[in-house]
């Protein structure tokens, strides 16, 4: 191993990138019509709310960790 | 669709074509670098910033062929299609943290290929030659189908005919590609690539807001689509627009193995390793998501083309169709140059990437030892034609399918380098020995499991009490592992002598900023395992 001091990154942060995985690979748990928005079944915004939500926490983490 | 030429369209087309062909040839002087050195024409000297990676990577990853079969799956199955956006989510915080461990390696050693980080990683020639073969099997293919999405809207434009006729618009767009990847090497695609994503972004935010509007809303989109669902005979293969249970563990197992196993193709490897530095790649992972948004508008198209009542010839067909019911010429003739273009940014790519793996890692490995970086650079350009030939000659001559089929093949075999690349980038735990012997029964299994279902991505699996229908990609890659974590012992007890590690923990990592005092480390020292 290398010393910790040579990169003091927060590896930590990295964690979060768990989040869009758990959101995402269970499809049981949001594949449903209601709520529907802007006409947009619930199983479709969910995963475009994903897409954006995944880019925020990578750029999170990115910002923390550079 | 009418038969006619489409005249207007045409125009409209070959004149978009024309200034892609244009900047492809004069790509080469742009940021001017030896082109005669394989790093300068292969990876354009890894240079690439952040906006040109953006361009570069999202031209690469979102293929002619994905803005085709995407919402073409979502129009014949509806929500099971609609994987592709869980894939393309997932993906990017998986590159995020892999890819600037292999970039960082490959910069300090000069990898160009996966194949040659496997080499200095394993110091085992037969596991390099493997990953190379993997990679050139399943690039192959998916260059034939970019030639399919250019067919595709070709012949929806009313360009036709028989035998060589109907081939001959495919055959000079790619003689032009072929010709100016070969003068400009990555710098051509990278590019183009600006033109090609501003024309994709331009065609599908119009159609996401003008063909909800003739059609009466998303939510009458949504309910025409149940009710074409719902009417079809009871033989055909039911579609619903709310994914049943039952389709679970494929749509999650599709958009996992896809996700792991996009990063593995030799083509997005050599798009992130001609980025800059490390923190290109981490940016980008948190801006590629853009055209993840834009996929999932394009696969909603599907739906739309449903609610329109377009009844294509075949799937591929939907998306042109709708676009041509839809649209006035002028402006169907952009959208499809634009879905043209996207053929030729991946298609380039691929054939240079394959061009690369070939010439590191069978040529030079085995063929000509002693090649200098002139003549690496002269048959990678070489082979980057005669790749392309092939993929030119599998279209014309063989029936589609063949091409869809090696490619649903392809994703299989590529995700069963996962254990030695990406594993590779964190651990030397694994012996070599064992990584072939999980790479070989995994392929061989894949492929047998595909066959067995008339090539289909999915097969049933019955564990116990517990049974799902799932990606095969994902269910080989689990036994690859099994295999390779088995065998790992049993080959190191057996005292079978591991190659030699030519990389160190901290070449994996980003090099520090200039100024910055670093104590010093022992070289050569095996990485953490």
């Amino acid at each position: 191993m290398r010393s910790p001091q040579t990169r003091p990154k927060r590896r930590g942060w990295n964690w979060l990138l768990l989040l869009p995985f758990l959101g995402l690979l269970f499809p049981v748990t949001y594949a449903h019509a209601e709520p529907a928005l802007f006409g947009l079944p619930f199983f479709y915004w969910y995963q475009f709310a994903w897409v954006i939500g995944s880019a925020i926490i990578t750029g999170l983490v990115f910002a923390v960790t550079r | 669709m009418s038969g006619g030429l489409n005249v207007t369209a045409l125009a409209v087309f070959c004149a978009f074509f024309l200034l892609v062909t244009v900047l492809g040839f004069f790509a080469a002087n742009w940021r001017r670098g030896d082109l005669s050195q394989i790093g300068e024409w292969g990876l354009a000297g890894r240079r690439f910033g952040t906006l040109i990676t953006w361009f570069l990577i999202g031209g690469d990853f979102y293929t002619a062929y994905t803005v085709i079969a995407v919402p073409a799956a979502v129009f014949g199955a509806g929500a099971a299609g609609f994987f592709a956006l869980p894939y393309t989510i997932l993906v990017y915080p998986f590159v995020f943290l892999t890819m600037p461990r292999l970039w960082n390696v490959a910069k300090k050693h000069d990898f160009v290929t996966p194949a040659d980080f496997v080499q200095g990683r394993y110091g085992n020639r037969t596991l390099a030659l493997v990953i190379a073969i993997t990679g050139i099997l399943a690039t192959l293919p998916y260059i034939a189908l970019q030639l399919v999405g250019m067919q595709v809207v070709i012949g929806a434009m009313g360009v036709g005919g028989s035998g060589l006729a109907r081939d001959l618009p495919l055959i000079i767009a790619f003689i032009i590609l072929a010709a100016y990847t070969y003068t400009s090497g990555l710098r051509a695609p990278a590019m183009i690539a600006f033109v090609k994503d501003i024309m994709i972004y331009l065609t599908v935010i119009v159609a996401v807001i003008v063909i909800p509007m003739k059609l009466g809303g998303f939510g009458h989109i949504f309910s025409a689509a149940q009710a074409a669902f719902d009417a079809r005979p009871a033989t055909a293969p039911k579609g619903a627009v709310i994914l049943p249970p039952g389709g679970a563990w494929a749509f999650s197992t599709l958009a996992l193995g896809s996700a792991l196993a996009a990063f593995l193709y030799p083509h997005t490897i050599t798009s992130v390793l001609a980025s800059a530095k490390g923190n290109v790649v981490r940016r980008n992972a948190a801006l590629l998501p853009a055209y993840t948004f834009l996929l999932g508008l394009i696969a909603l198209l599907g739906f739309m083309a449903i609610a329109a009542g377009i009844k294509p010839s075949t799937p591929s067909m939907a998306i042109p169709a709708l676009f041509l019911a839809m649209f006035p010429s002028w402006f169907v003739g952009f959208a499809f140059a634009a879905i043209a273009i996207s053929a030729l940014v991946p298609a380039a790519i691929m054939s240079i990437a394959a061009a690369n793996l070939w010439t590191r890692n069978i040529y030079k490995a085995y063929l000509n030892p002693g090649a200098t970086p002139q003549q690496e650079s002269r048959h990678a350009k070489n082979v980057s034609l005669l790749v392309k030939i092939f993929a030119l000659g599998f279209i014309v001559f063989l029936p589609t399918q063949y091409a869809i089929n090696l490619q649903l093949l392809g994703g299989v075999w590529i995700l069963q380098t996962f254990p030695t690349v990406i594993c590779g980038l964190y651990t030397r735990w694994f012996h070599h020995t064992a990584l072939t012997i999980g790479w070989l029964i995994a392929m061989a299994l894949g492929t047998f499991a595909a066959f067995a279902r008339g090539l289909t991505a999915l097969y049933p699996l019955h564990l116990g009490g517990f049974s799902a229908v799932a990606y095969i990609a994902v269910e080989a890659l689990v036994v690859n592992l099994v295999v390779a974590a088995i065998l790992t012992p049993v080959f190191d007890r057996a005292g079978i002598k591991r190659g030699r590690d030519v990389t160190a923990a901290d070449h994996y990592e980003d090099p520090p900023a200039p100024g910055t005092v670093i104590p010093t480390t022992p070289l050569g020292e095996p990485a953490a395992v």
